[in-house]
């Protein structure tokens, strides 16, 4: 039912605009090496945080930083639309591995301008919409708990059954990131 | 594109990089640019149990007038709240008091979104943004969702709230934000990975068991075989959408 | 029917019409802040909530969408109904019309949940939706119409083309009101939706509203400018717009009848037409006695129907028991409960079962008047900029047997 189309002359137009202007912008600001020059027309260069450490992306650094809006937009239509959980791309795991940690410790969320997202968008000022629904922080820092109790005797269940598809999503990774 | 298959069938989630280290690092740094985004193209099959119809028995019976339980999951489970605004606040899930007005029975049942199998509010979504999954849970693609609320105005059980405030601390597997519409998952970030919803296992925990979840498609399913054997009622059958949640003793 | 040419003439650039432009700046700034102030907090500034999903911006964007392709009712008249006094009338029809459908549309979008998102409504389709059938309803009216007013301004057109757009117009302006009503008339969920006579009945309020909006707005524009406008083909006008509103009230009493005779339909009719509070005394008061019987007792009594003041009144009560007639249809709508369970009492913490509570806000009000002061903005703007207006509308200009009718 839902036909992705850019049916109108114009409408077309507006979209190929805007596609060519935002990435193109966001293109240009990666096209100098970060940090190279500490100040272009007043404006430092976002100095990038470390993703934990260890643990290796999806993808080479410098193709992630070109596309990394593309693999998103194109998994999460998985997630949503296919129930596939196993996605390369997903936000949840962008989260839980680019954690940056404020001065109590905690990972920060997107608020704060040193937040990983933000410290290049901010840059380049692109808005992030991701995180007015998506929580910005690795889940064990959710207020209100995660049902902690059930959920972990269903891994523990589901480990024993032996199928790991039960153990994904929800719990392996907080343990795993928790500061 | 032998390593391209390899990552695919390898499940990336954080703790299992971390577990088995290097090996998903090496497929990952293969990928070259360009190729990634067409093989993302490339694979589009569904990982939804094939044929199935999910769906939720609710036995009225065993609801007592007294049992928030279900309604607590949830809430715990997605985040929503009472923030003291009961006009705005979203309800993905509600217990209601209904009295024979002839013969004064009182009976209590949890109303949610009942996921029909042709649901009005997919129907009427401009964007797509409200559809039906393959099976048979219906959902907002809130990426898609422009807040025009058309879907609230078509839903004949109240299923939908609409996000009136900025929020904070979502679930990181229950998305949810201002100005999109929202109702019951099925608690589909669950059942995606072999598990059943919140309600369900909030009610089978107070040991009252009202709820059954299960493939309505599957004639071994428990659902399957109940519906099979004692009358069902769908609220507002008259509309004919064939609603994923039944309940008996209604 | 040889009439004198119609000359046409952009508006001077008079001192009263940069204040009008002015005073409606002031709205437009107005309604976008209080797009903004909605936008930063949420809908949880509006008086907007989970029964009453649409409130007053969404009454205030249906009745300019509405009104939009009524307001086109003046040039139909002219080119498909061969009237020769409406043709010099016929440009400003079609310029009124593309503005009351953008201030209707910017309501409409600027209410949205999420209108960043715009771009997404413009490239994802549901074709099933209505409401994405009216995203090309009302993207082809505009340009339809915006055609027909580029030919009709064009020199050397064969009239055969005009007339073909002008049919093109007439069929796609009914098809438009058509889709406006089926975005009601089609809820199954709703009761006092959910009936296919709200098609045609947006089809009647769409021209009374428009024929009220245009009679206004071209009366306003020639005095503004010193023009002049004949008080016999006002008179023309005026008894139009008493016939469209009796249409009007037709409808809207099939529409209750039907559901009076329907038992099931006892329980929201009771409570539109009795029990309803505001709603109940909109409807009967503000709709039916002062947007209705009032209007039509001015225009066709023999005295008040010459009287330049008695029809600019019977156009504002139109208008304004429009918008209580849509208010009714929307807010009440709603307001009755979904009935889940026929034939028990219910109740839950979601309002199962209890009428919607809803109280306007002051920014809806405000995006709602933002929208209808962008419409008559750009219609100004459009007429001083381009040759729109006739030069007069003395009756002699616009009909050659004026003497002898009369």
């Amino acid at each position: 039912m839902n036909i992705g189309l850019a049916s109108f002359g114009w409408v077309t137009l507006l979209v190929v605009g805007l596609l060519i202007l935002l990435p193109a912008d966001f293109a240009a600001a990666q096209s100098t090496p970060p940090n190279s020059s500490p100040f272009v027309l007043g404006v430092p260069k976002p100095i990038i945080p470390q993703a934990a450490k260890g643990l290796q992306c999806i993808a080479p650094t410098d193709f992630m930083r070109k596309n990394h809006m593309k693999l998103l937009s194109h998994d999460r239509d998985k997630t949503v639309k296919l129930g596939d959980r196993e996605i390369k791309a997903s936000l949840k795991d962008c989260v839980a591995c680019h954690v940056v940690n404020g001065a109590d410790n905690q990972p920060v969320t997107y608020e704060d301008p040193k937040y990983f997202c933000r410290v290049c968008h901010d840059y380049v000022a692109v808005k992030v919409d991701c995180f007015e629904c998506h929580a910005s922080v690795p889940g064990i820092t959710m207020k209100g708990g995660l049902n902690q109790k059930s959920s972990e005797a269903e891994a523990l269940a589901a480990y024993v059954l032996g199928d790991d598809k039960k153990l994904k999503p929800d719990k392996p990774d907080k343990a795993e990131l928790k500061p | 594109m032998t390593e391209l298959t390899t990552t695919k069938a390898d499940p990336v989630s954080v703790s299992r990089r971390t577990f088995i280290g290097g090996a998903a690092a090496v497929a990952t740094v293969t990928l070259a640019p360009g190729i990634t985004v067409v093989a993302y193209g490339s694979d589009g099959e569904d990982k939804l149990v094939k044929g199935a119809r999910w769906g939720l028995l609710i036995d009225v019976n065993k609801c007592p007038q007294s049992c928030n339980a279900c309604v607590t999951a949830c809430s715990n489970e997605h985040g929503w709240e009472d923030t003291g605004n009961p006009l705005t606040d979203a309800q993905w899930i509600r217990k209601v008091d209904i009295k024979d007005m002839k013969t004064g029975l009182e009976q209590s049942l949890p109303v949610m979104c009942q996921h029909c199998e042709t649901p009005p509010c997919a129907d009427v979504c401009p964007t797509g943004a409200s559809f039906r999954r393959g099976d048979g849970i219906v959902l907002v693609d809130k990426h898609l969702c422009i807040g025009c609320r058309y879907c609230m105005m078509a839903c004949p059980y109240q299923a939908r709230s609409f996000i009136h405030e900025p929020l904070t601390g979502q679930k990181p597997y229950s998305p949810r934000g201002k100005g999109t519409v929202e109702s019951c998952t099925l608690c589909v970030h669950r059942v995606d990975v072999g598990r059943i919803p919140a309600c369900v296992e909030a009610c089978d925990g107070t040991g009252n068991g009202a709820m059954i979840f299960g493939n309505m498609n599957d004639p071994e399913s428990e659902i399957a075989k109940r519906i099979a054997q004692y009358p069902s009622t769908q609220i507002r059958a008259d509309l004919g959408l064939d609603p994923g949640v039944r309940y008996t003793n209604l | 029917m040889a009439s004198k040419r119609t000359v046409y003439m952009e508006l001077k650039g008079t001192v009263s019409l940069y204040g009008i432009l002015g005073f409606f700046g002031l709205f437009i700034l107005a309604g976008l802040g209080a797009f903004w102030y909605m936008e930063v907090y949420g809908h949880i500034v509006s008086g907007m909530n989970n029964q009453i999903v649409w409130g007053l911006p969404h009454v205030f964007a249906i009745f300019l969408i509405v009104s939009a392709s009524g307001a086109l009712n003046v040039a139909s008249i002219g080119s498909v109904f061969g009237k020769t006094a409406y043709k010099p009338m016929s440009r400003m029809s079609g310029l009124l019309a593309i503005a009351l459908l953008i201030g209707g549309l910017a309501v409409l979008v600027l209410d949205l949940g999420r209108p960043e998102r715009i771009i997404v409504a413009m490239t994802a389709y549901n074709f099933k939706s209505i409401f994405a059938w009216n995203i090309f309803l009302y993207t082809g009216f505009m340009v339809i119409v915006g055609a027909y007013l580029y030919l009709q301004m064009s020199r050397g057109i064969k009239p055969i083309w005009l007339k073909a757009a002008g049919i093109t117009a007439f069929v796609w302006r009914l098809l438009l009101t058509t889709g406006t009503g089926s975005i009601f008339g089609w809820l199954i969920a709703r009761e006092a939706f959910d009936a296919a006579v709200l098609a045609p009945m947006f089809v009647a309020m769409s021209l009374s509203f428009g024929m009220a909006f245009f009679i206004l707005v071209s009366l306003g524009v020639n005095r503004l400018d010193g023009r002049e406008f004949g008080p016999a083909l006002l008179s023309r006008l005026g008894k139009l717009l008493g016939i469209f509103a009796a249409v009007v009230l037709y409808f809207v009493m099939i529409q209750h009848l039907t559901n009076l005779y329907a038992t099931e339909h006892h329980g929201v009719e009771r409570y539109i037409l009795l029990e309803g509070g505001i709603l109940t005394l909109l409807f009967w008061v503000a709709h039916v006695i002062i947007g209705n019987i009032v209007p039509m007792a001015l225009v066709f009594h023999p005295k008040t129907g010459k009287n330049r003041t008695a029809i600019v009144l019977a156009s504002v009560l139109v208008i304004l028991g429009g918008i209580a007639q849509i208010y009714v249809i929307l807010i009440g709508g709603q307001a009755y409960p979904l009935m889940l369970f026929p034939g028990y009492e219910v109740q839950s913490t979601f309002f199962d079962g209890t009428f919607g509570e809803y109280t306007p806000s002051l920014p809806e009000l405000l995006l709602g008047l933002g929208g209808v002061a962008i419409a008559l903005a750009a219609t100004i703007v459009g007429m001083k900029v381009l040759k729109i207006v006739p030069t007069t509308l003395a009756d002699s200009a616009v009909d050659p047997h004026h003497r002898e009718a009369a």
